[in-house]
């Protein structure tokens, strides 16, 4: 029976793991994913969860030790951070390439330097290219269901590729939040026994990670990328079945209060949450304004995202990582790219707010609309603005 | 219209472009690069196998002498054998020789 808590998040994502029943979970500690694994290694040590630890010395080898023991067809889960996901950067490619449904937290938190422990995307935003799934979570049960959620989706035999699932480094990792959490019967009833289509056998050999000469590299790489655009469907899917069974539903791309709405906020996370907020009270003064989130990351969800947009003015996408030099944040560039060659499109606004553990307030994002219905109506920078840098 | 050298199409291509057929490698010619090849002096031969474990193209199999012998399909000249023989009985000899 599923039952109500009060935990930490990052235990609960451990707990996600425990009733998912994984079988091995090769991982390094890294400040602010270090409570998962701590959780999980405590899990296995008294018994509760029959999988094997790897304490491994480096994010490249939990990263690798990952691939191997997924290439055997064990269900693989590991958690890591910052400069722990950027250690792991050419192993990350090399998972989806090979098609292995490995599942992974990423307690989101800035790259150095200057050394910064907390919260924003940037290690994210670094490995947008990777061909993981990537989804985002706001709040603890999400963190909680979204996990469940990636191991069903990366062992579809339609997708068999790995998942991220984000979560913001101690604003949403380190907060004790009430949320329900499911039992392992519970769970088994969505998340069948993992299949794997081939695996590593000494009884029936296969070689996996093989060169790919010029004359097959972009034939392997159009393989994945097309299970990755295809897997949009089983992830909504996915979501939709877990809503029947346990009456929560998600989607790509989530709105609030955009019936209406002539400027939208874009954002990513836990901020959403404070977000919304901001946005109540912009509603209560009588502007038009809305919240769209991208849940989903990767594969961009394009339909739902233009559907979400339709008719509005203007959007501000608010990033939390920069593009040094570049014209805008990260996700404002996707946004910008995605809807240009649409008929009708709202005017885009790039805004990076909340950098390495900064604090996004009502007043921010109060601060950011004003801005970008000034900047629709009289022209904006040629880049993004940085919200709430001090300038002496 | 773009050309293509690709070998295979890639919904042809097995999953996670994996080599499904054990032992595949031995297809591969190695040999093909060679421009120079071991020549073994029996004389000095102590039929230790170091030639054989060495070999980065796995090209030695023992005979029933004994004797470690390069095969030539595979063997690409790179003279490690030789190098590393204790007893000096490799010789990397030109192609043409
Ligand atoms: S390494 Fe030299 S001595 Fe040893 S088996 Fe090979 S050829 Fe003979
Ligand atoms: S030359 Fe190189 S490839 Fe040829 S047999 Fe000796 S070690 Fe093997």
């Amino acid at each position: 029976m599923a039952k109500r808590v009060g935990m930490e998040v990052s235990l609960g994502v451990s707990e996600a793991v425990k009733v998912a029943d994984v079988d091995v979970i090769a991982a390094y500690p890294i400040t602010p994913q270090t409570h998962i694994v701590e959780h999980l290694a405590e899990l296995v040590a008294n018994g509760e969860l029959d999988a094997e630890f790897i304490p491994v010395e480096s994010e490249h080898s939990a990263m690798s030790s990952c691939v191997g023991s997924s290439a055997t067809g064990a269900r693989t889960y590991t958690a890591t951070s910052s400069q722990g996901l950027a250690l792991m950067h050419e192993i990350l490619y090399i998972v989806p390439a090979l098609r292995l449904p490995v599942v992974m937290t990423v307690a989101n938190r800035a790259l150095s330097g200057p050394i910064n422990i907390w919260n924003d995307h940037s290690d994210i935003m670094s490995e947008r290219d990777i061909g993981w799934i990537q989804t985002f979570a706001e709040n603890g049960q999400e963190a909680f269901d979204l996990s469940v959620h990636a191991f069903r989706v990366a062992e579809d035999h339609s997708v068999l590729l790995p998942v991220i699932v984000n979560l913001d480094g101690f604003t949403l990792t380190h907060v004790v939040e009430p949320f329900e959490i499911l039992d392992k019967a519970e769970v088994a009833k969505y998340l069948p026994p993992y299949k794997p289509l081939q695996r590593l056998d000494p009884e029936h050999p296969i070689t996996m990670g093989a060169v790919g000469i010029p004359e097959v590299y972009t034939e392997a790489k159009k393989q994945y990328e097309d299970a990755l655009v295809r897997s949009k469907s089983v992830v909504i899917q996915a979501w939709k079945e877990f809503g029947d069974l346990f009456g929560r539903y998600y989607h790509p791309v989530e709105t609030y209060k955009t019936e209406g709405a002539e400027t939208l906020l874009l954002t990513m996370g836990s901020v959403s949450e404070t977000a919304m907020t901001a946005i109540d009270r912009m509603r209560e003064a009588g502007k038009k304004v809305g919240l769209v989130r991208f849940r989903l990351w990767r594969p961009f969800p394009f339909e739902e995202f233009f559907e979400a947009v339709k008719g509005v003015k203007t959007l501000a996408v608010m990033d939390r990582a920069m593009s040094p030099g570049g014209p805008c944040g990260p996700v404002a560039a996707e946004v910008r790219a995605a809807l240009y060659d649409q008929p009708t499109r709202p005017k885009v606004f790039s805004f990076v707010a909340g950098l390495g553990g900064r604090d996004v307030q009502v007043s921010d994002f109060e601060e950011i609309v004003s801005r970008a219905e000034k900047y629709a109506e009289k022209g904006a920078p040629a880049t993004y603005d940085l919200i709430g840098v001090r300038e002496i | 219209m773009s050309t293509s050298n690709a070998i295979i199409g890639w919904k042809n291509l097995s999953l996670g472009c994996a080599i499904l057929e054990p032992g595949s490698s031995r297809k591969l010619k190695t040999g093909d690069w060679r421009s120079q090849h071991p020549v073994l002096d029996k004389e000095k031969c102590i039929k230790c196998a170091i030639c054989y474990i060495d070999c980065p193209d796995l090209a030695y199999t023992q005979n029933e002498e004994g004797y470690f012998i390069a095969d030539m399909t595979y063997c690409k000249g790179c003279g490690i054998c030789a190098n590393e023989c204790p007893k000096d009985a490799i010789t990397m000899k030109m192609e043409e020789e």
